[in-house]
Order: structure tokens, then sequence, then C-alpha cells
């Protein structure tokens, strides 16, 4: 026996190195390669091909290039402050009362994640538009209208709407982590009102809101969809689009702009670790417990539900625009569309079965890629001591200050001299490239999924396999993979919903129509007014999707949860 | 019950050939730059009960893995049964590890659990079945073979830990600190439990716990961990009653403990605190003495066999059974352990009282 198996033992450590050389390598190719050609590109003569800035000087010697780059900027800024006027009293609700609308509110605080800000933009403008229902109505009986869709308004307004929850999430996170006996131990200590808030409970909530409002600054200012599809091209990210979809691969203008999109991507970022960084408050108490809380009296109870309700109904229209617009005959210059049909659906169904079907194969196969690997790389980061084991984790992790754009571009500019083997089709061209790109940009979220699963495995339950009998390979396959199906299934849902509707990547990848998955054919359809309708159906369709993914997903971890109790020790 | 005999007996045949001593010679181990254990050496009987005490921190986990075949490769030489394991993976040692957590698997049934070193080891699936009931039995669970871990009580889960160990026959059973997570009750009824199915099955035995009551009770022989080195091998009395050093005198119960030297046939300590003890040795020592070996008295006592000091009560403290009473003798607290009868006053802090201690409980160790 112990011959044979010394044989095993050998080839044992000689499986998760290769395993890691073929992830690294996947990942050099697809992830690091690409970001790297558009760096040098960037700073690269398109002449000569010699080093030079006269790239970004020219960017920046450009009006429309400044204007761009002051729009996204200006636009993600706004978006923070609006995000923030509705995220803030949402949160002071929960953590502040004891309100029975705070289930409406955790509720808020989902419901616009399961809907990219792209799709409900165009269904937005009929609400919301200069001649929408809101201000048809507005200018019939008050006699003025709000410009919430002109320009760059409307790309706010659509981004905040979506992205407040982030804040919304973490600030509430932060609020209920911060334990009552630091708001008593200033109490009695003299110090309440204001003051209190001021330098205990102000202090101790702001990392979680920087956290959130990071995260939805670089969401908008990375955003190719919203304002593409609401027609605002003089941002960054529609820039960098246009100009390599139209000018050609060469030009390198696309290139500075991704530059400057990563660049902020990683700033934000930094910012958002500085926030976070040693300030963990959270982990070091036990219990928590939250603020004080108080109950509401009756009239402050319906001024907050007033506010919620305003909120909520502002949240949902998107959702609503998208389904009386998928719904609708015709809706022009009327409060509500003209009359009812269902012959949108029909048509989606008939002509763009094409685009389901890809979606399902794409997001299906990105998200299959997504946590094998993330499972693999887990396991050989907390696992094993294979030297620059780190490195992989943070390859990976890296595809987070990666914008879609970016990833497009680069994938164009490293591909397209590549062809597929057998046969002449550019590497850039073909189908496969789509779910890559999928995989390597939802990687981040589905190695966290992996990772976690790992961590609620104790050592112990390997080693008491180990002490057994059982080999390495034989404890993963009937330990530690059965332990972590339940997070891995999570990771892997999540990949797939939020590649189901991801765009900016896809827009720059698809090569043909008949390739093309849910999130572009949106974007086709809804190009020409009559397409609206079947636009806004198949809208329906991916929000669909991705509600049930969200939902499938929340419901595996908390079962995993549930039957896992016992999984981690108390060493 | 004749069922629970025959399964013991047949238990019992098969590890009387495959019961194993444990030979540790000069091992050494490290965690990155931090030296967790020192030159280790140990012989442990084929058969024996033996402990692993230590305040956490001291290495006795980290020895405990270190047979097992965990942890970071250590220096020196593990043999079990004779055979070198140092080097060998986990699951070439045939060691029988239960660990602290239980480490039941959540996904499967407790049949399942039991069964998995056996599926392991290619037993054939029609032996499987009986010895997972045999070894069910042992523990007195059969009846919750069917159940999922996370539906057993701690005791439960510990019990089936250690029949999930032993129906794999292992050549010795390692114990990690098992009994931590019960409560208080449970501790006692399990220590008699594992007790009396060690010595059933006569399977070498090691048990590592930071509390030296489990480990008195139930060791046959026991070492005493301290900062990575052993302090001391030997029976709990023997280690009890002569502790070779101050670290074993303090860790092993309460102990009083004067730093001083002995010249001229006399233990002299600070603020002329001075006894003559029959003695030849010169040099600085620790003076030890136990609590219960010393008593007060309220009145003057005259004993050839005794030292006998005036002093002060500081403090006392009712236990119940005992009165601790602490007394200022020359500037040092003495502490002594009056037994307490029903009617006894105590004597009130102040008061002037002589400390006596009989001079055959004094132990002077060598510094």
């Amino acid at each position: 026996m112990s011959s044979s198996s010394s044989g095993f033992f050998s080839r044992m450590n000689f499986g998760p190195k290769t395993l890691a050389i073929v992830i690294a390598i996947f990942l050099i190719m697809f992830l690091a390669v690409p970001v790297a050609k558009v760096f040098i590109v960037a700073f690269q003569d398109p002449s000569t091909g010699a080093f030079t800035l006269i790239n970004f000087s020219d960017f920046f010697n450009t009006s429309l290039f400044r204007e761009s780059f002051w729009n996204s900027f200006y636009v993600s800024a706004v978006s923070v402050v609006v995000a923030s006027i509705i995220a803030l009293p949402l949160a002071y609700f929960t953590s502040r009362f004891n309100f029975g609308g705070t289930v409406i509110i955790q509720t808020l605080g989902i419901v616009p994640l399961i809907m990219p800000p792209f799709v409900g933009a165009v269904a937005m403008q009929l609400l919301f538009g200069s001649n929408g229902s809101i201000n048809l109505l507005l200018d019939e009986y008050l006699g003025f209208t709000i410009p919430f869709m002109e320009g760059l308004n409307g790309v706010i307004f659509v981004q905040s709407i979506h992205y407040f929850p982030f804040i919304l999430i973490n600030l509430s996170a932060a609020l209920a982590n911060i334990d009552r006996s630091m708001e008593e131990s200033a109490l009695s200590l003299g110090s309440s009102g204001m003051r209190l808030f001021r330098r205990i409970v102000f202090p101790l909530s702001m990392p979680g809101y920087v956290a959130g409002a990071s995260i939805v600054f670089i969401k908008v200012f990375d955003d190719l969809g919203t304002p593409l599809l609401l027609n605002v091209n003089n941002m960054l990210a529609p820039q960098a689009y246009l100009r390599i979809s139209s000018v050609g691969i060469s030009d390198p203008m696309g290139y500075v702009i991704s530059v400057i999109l990563v660049i902020f991507s990683l700033f934000a970022m930094w910012v958002a670790f500085l926030a976070l960084r040693g300030k963990d408050y959270a982990t070091t108490q036990k219990g928590g417990g939250g603020l004080m809380k108080r109950d509401m009296k009756p009239a402050e109870k319906i001024g907050a539900y007033a506010l919620i309700l305003f909120i909520l109904a502002i949240v949902l229209s998107p959702h609503i625009a998208l389904a009386l617009l998928s719904f609708g005959t015709i809706w022009s210059f009327s409060v509500l569309p003209d009359a009812y049909t269902i012959a949108h659906y029909k048509e989606v169904f008939s002509s763009a079965g094409d685009f389901i079907k890809n979606t399902l194969l794409y997001a299906g196969m990105a998200a299959t890629i997504d946590v094998v690997i993330g499972t693999a790389i887990a396991y050989i980061v907390w696992r094993t001591k294979i030297k620059g084991r780190k490195i992989l984790d943070y390859l990976a992790m890296s595809a987070l200050a990666v914008p879609g754009v970016v990833l497009g571009i680069g994938y164009l500019r490293t591909f397209y001299q590549f062809d597929v083997p057998f046969s002449d089709i550019p590497l850039a061209n073909f189908w496969l490239i789509i779910v890559i790109a999928l995989a390597i940009r939802r990687l981040p979220y589905a190695m966290r999924a992996c990772v976690a699963a790992l961590q609620q495995v104790s050592i112990s339950l390997e080693e008491a396999s180990e002490s057994l009998g059982a080999r390495k390979m034989s404890t993963i396959r009937r330990i530690v993979i059965p332990l972590m199906t339940g997070g891995i299934l999570a990771g892997f849902v999540t990949s797939f919903a939020t590649a189901a509707v991801e765009l900016s990547a896809t827009i720059m990848l698809v090569s043909s129509e008949a390739d093309a998955p849910i999130a572009y054919g949106i974007y086709v359809f809804m190009q020409s007014a009559a397409g609206r309708g079947p636009g806004a159906a198949l809208g329906i369709l991916a929000v669909i999707i991705v509600a049930l993914g969200t939902y499938v997903s929340n419901r595996i971890i908390q079962k995993a949860n549930a039957k896992n109790t016992m999984t981690t020790d108390n060493h | 019950m004749s069922q629970k005999n025959k399964a013991s007996a047949r238990a019992k045949s098969a590890r009387a050939k495959s019961t194993s001593a444990i030979s540790i010679q000069n091992l050494g181990l490290s965690f990155g730059k931090t030296e967790v254990l020192k030159g280790v050496n140990l012989e442990i009987e084929p058969g024996e009960f033996f402990s692993f005490l230590g305040p956490s921190g001291s290495g006795k986990s980290t020895l405990l893995r270190a047979i097992s075949g965990f942890g970071p490769d250590p220096t020196g030489s593990i043999k079990i049964g004779g055979e070198e394991v140092t080097g060998l993976p986990a699951w070439q040692r045939n060691v029988g590890m239960v660990f602290q957590s239980y480490a039941l698997w959540p996904h499967m049934t407790i049949r399942k659990n039991v069964a998995f070193g056996l599926e392991e080891r290619k037993v054939p699936s029609t032996e499987i079945d009986g010895r997972v009931d045999e070894a069910l039995d042992l523990v007195g669970l059969k009846h919750l073979a069917d159940r999922n871990p996370g539906q057993l009580s701690g005791g439960q889960q510990q019990r089936i830990a250690l029949a999930r160990t032993i129906v794999v026959e292992p050549r010795v059973l390692l114990l990690d600190e098992p009994l931590s997570n019960l409560d208080a009750n449970l501790r006692v009824q399990m220590r008699r439990d594992i007790l009396a199915l060690q010595r059933d099955l006569g399977l070498t035995t090691i048990f590592v716990t930071h509390d030296q009551e489990e480990a008195n009770t139930i060791s046959d022989r026991m070492a005493v961990l301290d900062k990575g080195i052993i302090q001391q091998v030997g029976t709990p009395v023997e280690l009890y009653d002569q502790p070779e050093n101050r670290f074993v005198a303090s860790f092993l119960g309460t102990a009083n403990i004067i730093e001083g030297e002995v010249k001229d046939q006399h233990f002299i300590a600070e603020n002329d605190f001075k006894l003559p003890v029959d003695t030849s040795f010169t040099g600085d020592v620790h003076f030890v003495v136990r609590p219960q070996s010393v008593t007060i008295s309220e009145n003057e006592v005259t004993d050839a066999n005794a030292h006998i000091m005036q002093g002060k009560i500081e403090y006392s403290e009712f236990l119940g059974e005992t009165v601790r009473y602490s007394a200022k003798v020359n500037g040092h607290s003495i502490l002594a352990d009056e037994s307490h009868l029903r009617g006894n006053k105590i004597i009130p802090n102040g008061q002037n009282i002589w400390v006596v201690m009989t001079k055959d409980q004094v132990l002077l160790l060598d510094k």
C-alpha cells in the first residue's frame, strides 16, 4: 500500500501547483495582457510606436474630451449626492426607530439592484422626460415642468435610483454594528443629542458610508449602457466606445479614456480601502445590537411612511415604466399608453429567441468558469503552501478595477490578430471571447463567495478525514467540496444573474447579432421607436432572470447557513 | 448487553496486537521563527493512558498534532510501534485523532461519518455495516445512526467522534481537549466513560488538557509542558508531591513558594525569614509548601517536627469545606487551608497567630 500511495503522494504535490499555473496563465492571458495592451497603446505614438504622452495631451486639448471628462466626473459626483439624499433618511429610520416600515426599506435596498440601469433608461424617459407622464401632468395641473431627464440630469436620475442601495446597505450595516454600549457610555459621560451624534455615531458610521459612496461613484463613472441608451454621448465611457466602434481600434483616444477609467476605479477602491482600513469596529464587539431605538410618534410615523412610499414609487418607476412600455401599444405624448397588448412578448419570443438562448449559454458558461476557478483559487490560497499563491488572489481581484469598456477594448486590441484555431475568424470576434470577458468581470464576486464557503469549513473537518486515512484529493472530493456546495452555488447564481445583463464589455465584443445576448438585444431594440416595445419586453425577461437568480442565491445561502452551523468550530 | 460485551471483546482482541508504544526523541518544531517545541523526549508505553498538561500556548496541542501528522514538519523523531512516522502524511499514520470540536461532518449521517475511515481503507462494504454497528454500540449510541450530527447534543457528538476514530482500529488514540466543550457534569461522566473504553480496548492513548483535575483523575502518567518544553513526566501523585521545579509546583494545585537561599543549614529569605533546614546543600532555592500542609494556631505551640513562626492574619476566604487564610509572616504571605467543621469560627483579620508547617511537608527546590 505504501509504495503505490507514495507515488500518488508525489503526484499530489504536483496537482495543485499545475492547477495554479494553468489558472495564472488564464488570468494573465485574458486579464493582465489585454489591460496592459490598453495601457501600452495609450502611451504609444500611433505611427512610430515609441513611448509618448502626446495622446494624453491630445485628449486634454480636445474640447469634446475635456467636456466628457468633466461630465463623467460631474454626473458621478452628483449621483453620489442624490443617492445619499435617498439613502440617508432610510438608514436613519431603520437604525433609530422601532418601525414597521423597516421591511419595506430592506426591500427597497434590493429592488433596484435586480435591474441594471440601462434596461429601464428609455422607459424612464416616457415617465419623466419632457413629454413624459409626470411632466404632462405637472404642466396640465401646475403649469410647469421639471427637466428630470434633460441631458446629464437623466443619467444622474437613473443612476442614483439604481445605485443608492450600495450606500443604504453599507451605511445600515455600519449603523447596525455600532454597539448600544458605545452610545450609552457617551450618554453616561454627559454627551447627548447632536454632540453625541457628531462625536460618536457619525465617526463610527463614516467608513460604511464612504465605502458605499465610492462604489456608487465608480459604478456611475464606468457605466456605458445608461448614457448610451439615453443618447448622452459626451461622457467618457460612451466616447471610448464610440471612438473604437466608429474610428477603429487603432485610434488612441479610446485607450487614453480607458487608462483614465482604470485610474479612477483604482482611486475609488483606494478611498474605500482607506475608509475601511483598521476601522472594522464591528468585529471587535460581540452582540452589536445597534443604536438605541425608540417608537415613533403617530405624526412622525405618517411622515416617515409618506417619505418611504414616495421613495418607493421613484425606485420602482423604472420597473413600472418598463412594464408599461412592454405591454403598451403606442405611448407618446400621453400619460399612459393608448392600449395594452402582449404582441411585444410574442415578437420577442418569435424573433429574439437567439438573444435568450445566447444569454443562458454565455452566462451559464461564464458562471461555471467563475466557480471552478474561484473554488480552485480559494483552495490554493487558503489550504496549500504553494509559493506565490496570494498573487492568484490579487490577480483575480484586480478585475474589479477594470471597467467593462476597458476589458472590451483590450480584448479587441489583443485578440483581433489571432484567429480561432482551424478557422479564419479573428479570436476577438468569436462568441467564446464574450463568455471569457463575462467570466473575468464576475470572477471577483464568485471567488469571494467560494472563499467565504471554504472559510466556513473548519480545518479540523479536513484533518479528521486525513487522520482517518483519506488522502488530500479524497478529502477535497468527499468533505471540502460537499460542504462548500451552498456557497459555490450562490456564487454561480450571482455570477449568472449579473453576467446575464452585462452590457459594457459585451457591446464591444458582439460581432454579429446572432451571437448577441439579451443585454445587447435590448440596446439594439431601444435604438428605434418601433423597437421600444419588444425591447422593453426583453428587458422584463432580463429582470425576471436576474430576480429569480437573486432569489435562488439568497435561498441557497440561507439554507447553507442553517445546515452548516455546526461546520465552524470555536478554537 | 451481551452484544456489547461481544463487540468489545472482538475489538479488544483486534487491538491487543495493534496497540503501540510511542517514542519521541529530540523533537523540535517552529511556526516561522517562533519555536513552539524544544527538545522533547518522551516514551509512552503500550496501552498507557498518558496526558499532556499545560497552560494554553505551552505546545501541548502542537505536540499532539505533530504525532498525528498535522502542522509544520518537526525536527527529531517520532516512532509509533517502532516505526518512524515523521515525514509520513496523516493518512498513512493510522493514528486516531479526536478533535476538540469533534469535527463531525455535517453533510453526512452518523453512520456515514463512522463508516468513512473504513471506506477509505477499502474495507468490503459487507463488513463495514457490522463494524460501524459495533463501534456505535461501544459508545452506546447505535440508535442514533441515521441522525445528522447537528441533531445531537455535545456529549453525543463527542461519543460519535470517538466511535468514528476507534472503528478504524488505530495504533494509538489521540484526544485533543475532548471535554472542553462539555458542561461540568457531563465532563466528569464523559471522562469516566473514556477511561473505561480505553481500559477495555487497551489502546495507547494521549489526552491533551489544560485542566489538572482532568489529567489527575484520568492519567496513568502525564507530562507537564510549559513554553514548548516538557517540565516533568510522572504519575499524577509523583508530580504533585515531588515537583521538580517552580512551574510544576505552582501549576499543579496551589503552593506557597518563597524564594531564598540555603546557607549553613538554614533557609533564608527577605525580611529575616529564616528557618533551620536539614540539608548540606547551599545555594538559591524555592521553599515550597502546600496550603493544606500549613496549619494556623491561635495559641503558641511547640513541635520539634514543625517550623513554627509567628504572624498575623491578612485575610481569609470561606470556601465551604475549607477556610483559606493568608497569614503575613515576616513580610511573606503564606496560605493555609483549614478544614471547616460546623460551628468553627473564622479568625478575624489582624489577629496574631502561629503558622505551623510540618517539616516533612516542605520541599526545597533547586533554582
